[in-house]
């Protein structure tokens, strides 16, 4: 037990000096090793799981054996192992399942350089994950931002740089904002360290002084953590973010980045300042609304969406709003049904971004109308791409039907607000069910419909040349669609286990609730 | 009122120059600008933290002179965080501003609306 507190720190460390080593590696070494280094970091947060969930109990690791108000720790639970064992799925199946589109979204001999921005992401996550100080977690909440702006832009086309300054510009003014609240904290409680911060807290509370103070330290931080994960009224950047990058890219910011910035948020509330000062805020509230109207814009959004990929961005958009709409009802069902949904969404995000590549990929064409009896030429990818999509409106048997019964759950009793949130759910899931069956019908149209249609729309005046040119140029576009391609072993290895594991999130959710709910008991 | 302001007189300009930074960063569509605004923002959290960590008439926690009571210095963890600051906002200005340049090779413009525009005009000719 002694030494498995280590893995938190090993973890971290182990992630950063991969980002330095693979600078220096060529391209398919740089590959190979930061698989390895995110396998052994997956054991390693599957260790510490067991052995946590099993002690019942969290610790705190002094970095560096400074005791308390001095130096800086690293607080482990079962909560924050899962999640780090989440991250680390993800990032590892994501690079595993997309390793191939690396090859041709990048230049040549700079595939290393992705592979740092991919390691030092997983590092900051997990350091924002396992921190128990907050201006650590302000650290490398901009590493993160940094990596995850690199990501962004590793296609190097107009767009994604454009995209990339526009989500730099937006994050800095998330960040800015939580630093000022992170100061502002500081001068209130003479504290960085959160469990030394809630002590304070709890004696501000009880005496009834700096209340005001509090509150604006509370929407600051609340509001430079939603600007960073993409609520709402600030997601302007998403779609662009994640419509235009390469697949691993849009897979981990999706699933891992966005969700970390919310973990923080959840740790800040439960953990930092303590229930009583939140509610007594009122933050809660505007955090319910705010997701409610992020479930409802985001699919409305996403159904008037013609780009295939910023389609799924979109869905991201409502999928936030699930999670804070969870954070806002602020009971501990509620938040455990949150973080459930932040494993639900990251694991299914990631297979719909993975599976839907090789379409987007085949056919050359961003649009959805093009999509139609790809499904015939992609089985597998089709398949799989209509379990995730099957999962995110929330189907039995899948993630999504458990963290959707539970917000429903979780929002029984709660006066007004329940009818509020049950509402919502129905049109979101129905709106939901509406733009992605659209993709998955569109995938298993048989192939003669599609060809009759194209050919009673062009019937007429063409003679026999002109068909023949078309059916030439039929034949060579074809040719072309078979030169790429993400078909290889790993991809079907890393999309199936992703398949596996939405299964595992829907049939065996009662073990992965009990974690959570053990993880939110012994947080303060 | 006067001596209220004199007090806090501190915060209230870095509280000023936070809002300027802020609205700058937000509004500005020059990309230079946008990111003089953010070097302000931060700056303000700098002086915020530094102005809270001053004790009157305390020295810089260095033991120079064989002083070892520790009301002789002050906090030295705001100026910890100061330090700390800076390199981040070093470091987040010089990728930003390495973005604005691949931008002005691209687009010949630091408007970020105009390169918007000019990247989603781009994308629709391409399909």
């Amino acid at each position: 037990m002694e030494f498995i507190r280590n893995f938190p720190f090993f973890s971290i460390m182990l992630c950063m000096f991969c980002a330095i080593i693979c600078s220096v590696l060529r391209r398919k070494a740089a590959q190979y090793f930061t698989l390895a280094v995110l396998f052994t970091v997956m054991i390693l947060s599957g260790a510490l799981l067991y052995n946590t969930y099993n002690d019942g109990g969290s610790f705190v690791y002094y970095m560096g054996h400074f005791p308390a108000p001095w130096g800086n720790e690293i607080r482990g639970g079962c909560l924050e192992a899962i999640f780090a064992l989440f991250i680390s799925t993800v990032a590892f199946l994501s690079v595993l399942a997309g390793g191939k589109a690396i090859e041709y979204d990048i230049e040549d001999k700079k595939e290393n350089l992705f592979f740092i921005l991919v390691c030092l992401m997983t590092s900051s996550l997990l350091a924002m994950c396992y921190t128990n100080d907050l201006f650590t977690g302000y650290v490398f909440i901009e590493i993160n931002t940094i990596a995850g702006c690199g990501l962004i832009m590793v296609r190097q086309i107009g767009k994604s740089i454009v995209t990339a300054v526009r989500y730099m510009v937006i994050s800095m003014l998330g960040s800015g904002l939580f630093l000022i609240g992170v100061t502002l904290l500081y001068t209130l409680t003479g504290h960085l360290l959160m469990s030394n911060i809630q002590e304070s807290v709890s004696e501000l509370i009880r005496t009834g002084d700096y209340g005001m103070q509090l509150t604006i330290v509370i929407g600051l931080m609340t509001v430079g953590l939603a600007i960073k994960a993409g609520l709402f009224p600030f997601h302007l950047w998403i779609p662009d973010a994640y419509g235009q990058s390469n697949v691993i890219s849009s897979s981990l910011l999706s699933s891992t980045v966005s969700k970390g910035y919310i973990f923080l948020l959840i740790k800040i509330y439960f953990r930092t300042l303590g229930l009583e000062a939140i509610e007594k805020s009122g933050v809660l509230n505007v955090c319910f609304a705010l997701g409610i109207v992020a479930m409802i814009m985001g699919s409305v959004l996403a159904l008037n969406e013609k780009s295939f990929r910023r389609m799924i961005a979109f869905s991201s958009i409502a999928q936030i709003g699930y999670i804070f709409m969870g954070i806002g009802i602020g009971t501990k069902e509620a938040v455990t049904a949150a973080i459930f949904h932040i494993f639900a969404h990251g694991l299914t995000k990631s297979l719909l971004f993975i599976s839907s590549s090789e379409f987007t990929e085949g056919s050359h064409s961003k649009s959805i109308d093009d999509l139609k009896s790809l499904g015939y030429k992609y089985r597998y990818s089709a398949l799989c791409y209509s379990i995730g999509a099957f999962s995110i409106v929330g189907f039995p048997l899948l993630g999504g039907f458990i963290s959707k019964l539970l917000l429903g759950g979780a929002a029984l009793g709660h006066g007004p607000m329940q009818w509020i949130a049950l509402l919502a759910l129905a049109v979101s899931t129905i709106l939901n069910a509406v733009y992605f069956l659209r993709t998955v019908v569109y995938l298993f149209i048989p192939k003669e419909h599609v060809d009759e249609n194209n050919k009673s729309a062009d019937h007429g005046d063409h003679d026999i040349i002109t068909e023949r040119a078309k059916n030439n140029e039929m034949e060579k576009s074809e040719k072309l669609l078979q030169l790429p391609g993400m078909h290889c072993p790993r991809y079907v290895f890393g999309i199936t286990v992703l398949v596996l594991l939405n299964f595992l999130l829907g049939l065996c959710s009662g073990p992965i609730i009990d974690i959570i709910e053990q993880g939110l008991g012994i947080f303060d | 009122m006067w001596n209220l302001i004199h007090e806090h007189l501190n915060d209230l300009v870095a509280v000023a120059l936070f809002v300027i930074g802020f609205g700058d960063l937000l509004f500005q569509k020059n990309m230079i600008k946008k990111i003089i605004g953010l070097n302000i923002m931060d700056t303000a959290v700098y002086l915020l933290l530094a102005s809270q960590g001053y004790i009157e008439g305390r020295k810089a926690p260095i033991v120079v002179d064989g002083v070892r009571d520790a009301a002789a210095y002050i906090n030295p963890i705001p100026s910890g965080l100061v330090l700390t600051g800076i390199v981040v906002s070093v470091s987040v200005t010089a990728l930003l501003l390495s973005l604005t340049i691949r931008m002005y090779r691209k687009y010949h413009s630091l408007d970020l609306d105009y390169c918007l525009m000019m990247a989603r005009h781009e994308d629709k000719v391409n399909g």
